[in-house]
């Protein structure tokens, strides 16, 4: 896809994701909205996904195929609309969201059987974990594929992450690209106040991990780029991490850049100035 | 019966936060601590009186509790403060080795316990907790029932020596027990006195009970229902007094039917005198996203519920 139909397509997430949490009013949209264009840019360009004439069949292996793994399962809403505008499910589904008997829970679950999700998340610092099993098994089988995996920056505080990012360059896992989403924000406050993570890049250089930078995470051309570059790296004994720097709330202006937005709904005013901002490219749910 | 009311409705979580406040102001040896989920935790009044006493851990809560085991080396009083299931089930080798075996002063404070979290889903609704914490040797698990009994545990944790579990949540429930009680660890609370069954509720699962009891005190049943604040150590003498009138038992807990109050009751009727008891409690299964009100009717965690297990309870004696 062309880069401008891509932002068409981010464009619709963000109205399922504000769409999505106002319906319930609980969620998470402001790292929903800042991991839009990395999302849409694996799913509808970048990833390698069976299926044909662009409708993607689900089996949980995924064996032949590409894999993403989605680390803070927080922002479900994101991961969620993206599955759903890609034909995993009917785009309907959405209005569920966090509801009683959904398929679509508050985080993201295997429990339901919802077509893309291979394993839990939203207790973080466990998804990078995963996601290198399931690198090692491609590589057992002889499997091509590439897995993806994103994670926040507060959640590069939990300690399993570093347990995994040593085990990574270790045991060689080069299929594998891991993100951090670099939005600065966590629930308490900037990063920098809660949790000083200091140089993220350094620390998995010096753990030996090959370590790109996407500047403008919400440029869907950069991301594109950045996700080229990415793959290009892979297949030479080390994995690759890609600091992803986006904007939590991105897209929306009122919600943009403070963590204030970090698991907060809009009202309906909100919602409606919200949408206002958002351009609806593929219909509404 | 006596008749319970309430002018308000609070979480019992503002009740730790409030609990805090006062031993901020009481205790210069307590130090909160909290993994990036202050807000929830309702700790801004004790960070904003005392800031040199609040650590900010980050979202990192392994190494919370060893930084706590480490304060109470220096005399301190740490309250390790985040979500019942990252303040258990994640770290619950650091809490085995570091606060429990070790013998160390940590009170352990996990809010949004079981499933009236609400829409987060099943991956925060942790519903084996009290089973987790009540298996360590040593530890103390206490699940309060409203906002002032809460705020009472809370202050009596701090000057209890050794390893407390405290348990609360995030819903607004009725307040009805009395705003300057005094809490005793480890001894139950006569809620209502009856002769046909022996109703033992722990947690948000008390006033579900109180309000059985008035539908069945209206079909004619007289039910005692008593609280169970302390799951460990258990109040076994209230236990058996109370089946010696009653002859038969129903425990009502948010938690998992595997390895919660109700297994605890039932181990003290087995080396003491069996009668019947039904469990009102989670099914052995995981929950999902939600209302707390719709979840708890889900799955079988209301008055109705303990109603109906009362009946089953009292037709198992014939
Ligand atoms: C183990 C664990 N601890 C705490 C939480 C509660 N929690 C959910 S999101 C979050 C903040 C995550 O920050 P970050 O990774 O930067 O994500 P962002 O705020 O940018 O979406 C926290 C503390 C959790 N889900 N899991």
């Amino acid at each position: 896809m062309e880069v401008e139909q891509l932002e068409k397509v981010a464009s619709q997430v963000r109205r399922d994701i504000v769409r999505m949490v106002h319906g319930c009013q609980s969620g998470h949209p402001g790292g929903s909205l800042g991991c839009t264009e990395l999302l849409v840019a694996l799913y509808f360009e970048r990833m390698h996904l069976k299926g044909q004439d662009g409708k993607p069949v689900f089996d949980m292996d995924g064996k032949d195929e590409d894999l993403f793994f989605l680390s803070n399962g927080h922002i479900s809403p994101v991961w969620y609309s993206t599955l759903a505008r890609k034909g995993y499910f009917p785009v309907e589904e959405m209005a569920t969201f966090r509801k009683l008997d959904s398929r679509l829970q508050g985080h993201p679950t295997t429990h339901e059987h919802l077509e893309g999700i291979r394993i839990a998340s939203g207790s973080l610092g466990q998804g990078m974990s995963v996601a290198i099993g399931a690198a090692l098994a491609k590589k057992l089988n002889g499997d091509k594929g590439l897995v993806y995996v994103l994670m926040g920056d507060g959640e590069q505080q939990e300690g399993q992450v570093w347990e995994a990012a040593t085990f990574a360059p270790h045991h060689q896992v080069d299929n594998l690209v891991a993100f951090i989403d670099l939005n600065g924000q966590q629930i308490d406050g900037p990063t920098v106040k809660v949790m000083n993570n200091r140089d993220l890049g350094k620390k998995y250089e010096a753990f030996g991990w090959e370590v790109i930078s996407i500047e403008e995470g919400n440029d869907m051309a950069a991301v594109l780029k950045g996700l080229y570059e990415a793959k290009s790296r892979l297949g030479h004994g080390r994995p690759i991490m890609v600091l992803l720097h986006t904007g939590m709330g991105f897209g929306v202006d009122f919600m943009m850049g403070s963590h204030k937005w970090h698991g907060v709904a809009p009202n309906d005013e909100q919602l409606a100035a919200a949408l206002g901002q958002l351009e609806e490219t593929m219909g509404d749910y | 019966m006596k008749k319970y009311t309430f002018t308000e409705k609070k979480d019992t979580r503002s009740g730790f936060g409030a609990g805090m406040h006062v031993l901020g102001q009481q205790n210069p040896n307590v130090v909160a601590l909290c993994a990036d989920l202050v807000g929830s935790l309702k700790l801004e009044p004790f960070i904003k009186e005392n800031p040199d006493r609040f650590i900010q851990c980050g979202i990192s809560e392994a190494n919370m509790i060893g930084v706590s085991a480490g304060l109470t080396i220096g005399g301190k009083i740490p309250f390790a403060t985040t979500f019942a299931n990252f303040a258990t089930g994640r770290v619950y080798d650091q809490i085995r080795q570091s606060v429990a075996y070790s013998n160390k002063n940590v009170k352990i404070c996990a809010s949004h316990a079981g499933l009236t979290l609400g829409e987060d889903g099943a991956t925060h609704q942790i519903l084996e907790d009290l089973g987790m914490m009540k298996m360590l040797p040593g530890m103390t698990v206490i699940n309060p029932c409203d906002y002032n009994q809460t705020k009472a545990a809370t202050i009596a944790i701090a000057d209890y020596e050794g390893p407390v579990y405290l348990r609360f949540g995030r819903p607004v429930i009725p307040v009805f027990t009395d705003a300057d009680q005094k809490f005793e660890i480890g001894k139950a609370w006569m809620v209502n006195e009856g002769t046909d069954v022996s109703i033992f509720a722990t947690g948000h699962m008390v006033w579900e009970a109180i309000q059985a009891g008035e539908i069945l005190e209206a079909e004619g049943i007289n039910a005692e229902i008593i609280n169970i604040h302390t799951i460990k150590p258990l109040d076994e003498e209230a236990i058996l007094k109370s089946i010696e009138k009653t002859g038969c038992v129903v425990t009502a807990e948010e938690h998992n039917r595997i390895g919660g109050l109700g297994d605890s009751v039932a181990q003290v009727l087995v080396k003491n005198k069996l009668v019947p008891q039904e469990y009102v409690a989670v099914n052995d299964s995981f929950g999902e996203s939600g209302t707390p009100t719709q979840l708890m009717e889900k799955y079988g965690l209301t008055a109705k519920h303990i109603v109906e297990a009362a009946k089953r309870a009292i037709e198992r004696k014939k």
